[in-house]
């Protein structure tokens, strides 16, 4: 098998496929230790993990603590409004300074894109891309992909429907540049003031009708407006969009009978998708959620492992 | 390269049914025990033994696979080394493990196994089987179960275990480079 040589993780753009797939393998065989009585094994024992977070999290930012935990590294958790950021501090010197007191790995997320990249240029440590404004978020995506993979046996020759705000999504660009190292059909549904000019050229189809985006569907992902980044402003009104654009019980009956319906989160329920939907048989949500834990341990082996 | 064969088909299978003797003698049959085989050979091996058991006991016991990377005390020396799955579907409490590796030579891989093994639940007993003893230890473990004794004096030597399930033939040899 290959080895692992990239000091950080940025994006999913600069991933090959065989680096997705080991992550895949890894994040399998880690995925074992949640469910024991003791959630630990000693592997990064002395190694110190910071997450920096500009912007608000739950699932992300407990995700990597857990994982790290599990993995017996020490956590350390930094948010903007209780840092010296309000203080006047610049990204660069807080990550510097951060630094000096040598952690093996920094998660950052910040509403800025490419404030990771910018990191990973200036620090030794290595740098995990937790959310990057509306550019990326690699590891929801490899935690989307490993979902799939769980539950379909494959990625290979699904249909997969992207729906919201994808102009805004990190989420949905991310699981688009992974999709594509597979032989996949990716069907994006949004009011056409959300799809992002020649979309197309990822290799992607739009499909504005999502009666008619839905057809055949294997995986379905719903997104949430994303409110922070000026999303509800591109619609007339979120009561419409919900009508013209939330998941309803109605059309889980166009899709495929196994259909996953997926969801990043945080769910905006009643808006993008209905209660029925979000808790009924076909959702994975929380699926997602226990799977991100094993893909973030997997990276911060990786990572750490790289062969320092 | 020099070559030299240690045990054959025949041999192999001999000294395994010696361990399994002797797992069932110290034991005093085989009730409360299970098996667990360390990745990647143990894990075959294992299987070997719990077949003479059935064989000699009629009795088919549990058997599991431990996967030690996480918890090597050289990980980082290594790059990143491909993690694999630890596989036990039962209940490790209170029951007498018999551990099988193929070759055991510092013992740091039994103290991996050891520890990991800690994690996972309170066995009443660990017991170690290997097919190759080298000798040279470098920490204070023993095997209980040992096939045959071949210690290592010159630096350059390396035992191969070969099992048909993973290389196709079975044999245990010496390579000189």
């Amino acid at each position: 098998m290959m080895n692992w040589t990239k000091k950080d993780l940025l994006g999913i753009k600069d991933l090959t496929k065989e680096e997705i797939l080991l992550i895949f393998e890894t994040a399998e065989s880690l995925k074992e230790i949640s469910l024991r009585e003791i959630k630990k094994v000693p592997t990064l024992r002395g190694k110190t993990i910071i997450t920096l977070f500009y912007e608000p999290s739950t699932r992300t930012r407990t995700s990597f603590e857990i994982a790290a935990k599990r993995l017996s590294a020490d956590t350390i958790n930094i948010s903007a409004s209780t840092s010296s950021y309000v203080k006047g501090e610049t990204l660069k010197d807080t990550a510097k300074n951060l630094e000096s007191m040598k952690p093996a790995v920094i998660v950052i997320r910040h509403s800025m894109p490419g404030a990771p990249h910018m990191l990973s240029r200036i620090m030794k440590s290595s740098v995990v891309n937790g959310g990057d404004g509306a550019h990326e978020h690699p590891t929801q995506a490899l935690l989307d992909l490993f979902t799939i993979k769980e539950k379909k046996g494959r990625i290979d020759g699904l249909r997969i429907i992207i729906i919201g705000d994808i102009i805004h999504s990190r989420v949905a660009r991310s699981n688009i540049f992974a999709l594509r190292n597979f032989d996949t059909e990716i069907i994006c549904s949004a009011p056409p003031t959300m799809i992002p000019p020649h979309l197309e050229e990822l290799g992607v189809r739009v499909e504005y009708d999502i009666d008619k985006a839905i057809i055949d569907a294997d995986v379905i992902m719903m997104l949430r407006i994303q409110k922070e980044r000026g999303g509800i402003s591109y619609i007339p009104s979120v009561r419409e969009y919900s009508t013209l654009y939330g998941l309803k019980a109605k059309h889980i009956e166009k899709a495929k009978n196994d259909v996953i319906i997926m969801h990043p989160g945080p769910i905006n329920r009643g808006v993008e998708i209905t209660d029925e939907v979000a808790d009924g048989p076909y959702s994975v949500i929380l699926d997602q959620v226990e799977n991100g834990v094993a893909i973030r341990m997997a990276i911060l082996y990786l990572l750490v492992g790289r062969g320092t | 390269m020099k070559k030299k064969t240690l045990l054959d088909k025949k041999a192999i299978d001999r000294t395994l049914t010696r361990i399994t003797h002797e797992i069932l003698e110290k034991n005093e049959g085989c009730d409360n025990l299970c098996l667990i085989g360390i990745r990647t050979r143990g894990v075959y091996l294992a299987k070997r033994i719990q077949e003479k058991i059935k064989e000699i006991e009629e009795k088919e016991l549990p058997i599991g696979i431990l996967d030690i990377t996480m918890y090597r005390d050289d990980i980082f020396k290594l790059k990143s080394p491909a993690v694999k799955k630890t596989d036990i579907s039962f209940d490790i409490n209170n029951k007498i493990v018999i551990l099988i590796d193929d070759v055991m030579f510092t013992g740091r891989t039994a103290r991996a196994a050891i520890d990991a093994l800690m994690d996972i639940g309170r066995p009443q007993k660990i017991q170690l089987g290997v097919l190759v003893d080298r000798g040279n230890r470098e920490l204070p473990i023993h095997p209980d179960f040992a096939g045959i004794l071949y210690t290592t004096v010159d630096a350059e030597e390396e035992v191969l275990v070969r099992l048909k399930e993973v290389d196709g033939k079975d044999e245990v040899i010496i390579m000189k480079t």
